[in-house]
């Protein structure tokens, strides 16, 4: 067997999926934790300074460019998949099953795939545009370090009720979104052991809970202006 | 329960052939028993269109006991009807009640192309098989069939999968088209047991890369299959048959 169709064959490309959307779910235990910061109720100062720390050394510099890369490939790679599998039927039935053995949200990946990819191009230009490449104003902490105040900037995007639906929408799709790719990447990943597929089922709807609504509590603190 | 009789409608998917473009024709049955099979129920039809001078409906049925996995048809959206862990032959007319409309068709995937009205063309399954769903055995006396030591779950998990009749519901019901699920209770059957040691990385690649040959799906774990399937081949079987090919692929030689 090539090293090849390891990763492009129908299982190899499952491979794919898997593995990059378990790295994506461990960038996303970084992000909420760090983002979590903003509610010390200190000015935003231990978030600007984590925040600062994630852009400031190389390796993290390194990770950033692995983590687009991952985005990336599981974006292409999903839409290679179900553009492929959808070409596998050109006839569809007449009376279609629907939620007959399966729940709506692991048939419309997709779908709820395409809603993070827009929120995420928002999001992008939001916050990781101006803190990398353009003017951003600064702020400076004892004993005297200097930092982006991406802290401000969070609550002057969130004056907008129109970002802030975005964003929650863009939850909600992450929600069930790994409400079925948790479970369903390590399945991919080819855990059978049913000990385990119990575990990581709880896990799962457990993590696409918690995460998305701690993430979705972000911008709805900053309008209603519940951290300072 | 009580027998009753019943009045239906009956949606089925005419096609003359391969190349005909195919359409729904409309039929209503009268006094069909409730203690008659559905297959049964196309038979009572069928006979009087043969009276009628009418070509009779094409369905495929060997057994009618549920064994042989040729009943393929996909009734009122779902694949083997209504009835859970049930082939369509298994399929009985109390699951129906007087005046309901029927929608029968048959199964849709590129893979297996209608041939006629439902009968469809599974021999991709038969060349997937062909592809590595084998043991070889020298021949020469039977071994004892105790001789071998195998532990109890790993032959119980390996019965289970052996029960799949490839009938091919799991491929019509899933989204993708995807024959996962049959592959996998094919790979499974073998690889927990001894005997399919020799040629267990092998198998599994090869029966994959026929598998794509043939234009199914890839599996997105959606369920479906699982749900339909007559001899309720558990889902699991998919996951370690990615495992299996990852063993493969990582570890085989060339
Ligand atoms: C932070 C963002 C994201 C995370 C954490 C994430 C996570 C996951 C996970 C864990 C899976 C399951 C993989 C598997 O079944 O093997 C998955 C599948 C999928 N993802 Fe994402 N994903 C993200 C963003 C996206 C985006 C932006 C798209 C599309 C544009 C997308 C499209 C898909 C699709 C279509 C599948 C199903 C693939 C299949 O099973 O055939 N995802 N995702
Ligand atoms: S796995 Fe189940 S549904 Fe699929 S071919 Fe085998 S018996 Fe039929
Ligand atoms: S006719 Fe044999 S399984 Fe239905």
């Amino acid at each position: 067997m090539k090293w090849s169709e390891l990763f492009t064959s129908s299982v190899g490309k499952k491979f794919v999926m898997g593995l990059t959307g378990v790295f994506l779910i461990l960038f996303l235990i970084v992000h909420v934790g760090l983002n979590a910061c903003i509610w010390a109720m200190d000015g935003g100062q231990m978030f600007n300074l984590a925040a600062n720390f994630m852009g400031s050394t190389v390796v993290m510099r390194i990770l950033e460019i692995g983590l687009f890369a991952t985005i990336i490939l599981h974006i292409v790679q999903a839409y290679v998949l179900e553009l492929q599998n959808r070409r596998k039927r050109s006839i569809g039935y007449q009376v279609p099953m629907g939620n007959k053995g399966s729940k709506w949200y692991s048939r419309y990946m997709g779908w709820l795939g395409t809603l993070i990819l827009f929120f995420l191009i928002v999001h992008i230009r939001n916050f990781w545009v101006p803190s990398r490449w353009l003017e951003m104003p600064e702020v400076t902490y004892p004993p005297g370090v200097t930092v982006h105040d991406l802290f401000g900037l969070m609550k002057d995007t969130f004056t907008n009720i129109w970002l802030v639906l975005l964003y929650l929408l863009g939850c909600v799709s992450l929600a069930f979104h790994l409400m079925h790719g948790f479970q369903s990447a390590f399945r991919s990943l080819g855990v059978y052991n049913n000990r385990y597929i119990h575990l990581i089922n709880g896990i799962g709807i457990g993590f696409s809970i918690i995460v998305p609504l701690a993430f979705a509590m972000m911008p709805i603190s900053m309008y209603l202006n519940w951290v300072q | 329960m009580e027998h009753y009789t019943m009045n239906l409608t009956l949606k089925v998917w005419r096609q003359k052939n391969k190349k005909d473009k195919g359409s729904f024709e409309t039929y209503t049955v009268s006094d069909i028993s409730s203690e008659m099979s559905f297959l049964e129920m196309f038979d009572v039809l069928n006979e009087r269109m043969v009276h009628e001078g009418k070509e009779p409906i094409a369905f495929d049925h060997d057994c009618r006991e549920g064994i042989c996995g040729m009943c393929s048809m996909y009734i009122n959206g779902r694949p083997h009807g209504p009835w859970e862990g049930t082939t369509t032959c298994q399929l009985h007319m109390r699951a129906f009640k007087d005046g309901d409309t029927i929608v029968v068709e048959p199964w849709r995937a590129n893979a297996f192309p209608v041939i006629k009205d439902l009968v469809v063309d599974r021999s991709a399954f038969d060349r997937i098989i062909q592809a590595g769903g084998y043991i070889s055995v020298n021949t020469g006396n039977a071994v004892d069939a105790n001789a071998t030591p195998i532990e109890k779950n790993k032959a119980d998990t390996s019965f289970a999968a052996a029960a799949c009749i490839g009938c091919g519901a799991c491929v019509a019901a899933c989204k993708n088209s995807s024959a996962l699920l049959f592959l996998s209770a094919k790979v499974s059957h073998l690889a927990l047991l001894p005997q399919g040691g020799p040629e267990r990385k092998t198998r599994v690649v090869d029966m994959i890369a026929q598998m794509d040959k043939e234009g199914f799906g890839s599996c997105t774990s959606t369920g479906a299959c699982e749900a339909v399937c007559p001899k309720e081949i558990p889902i699991t079987n998919i996951a370690r048959l990615n495992a299996e090919y990852g063993h493969a692929g990582l570890t085989s030689d060339k």
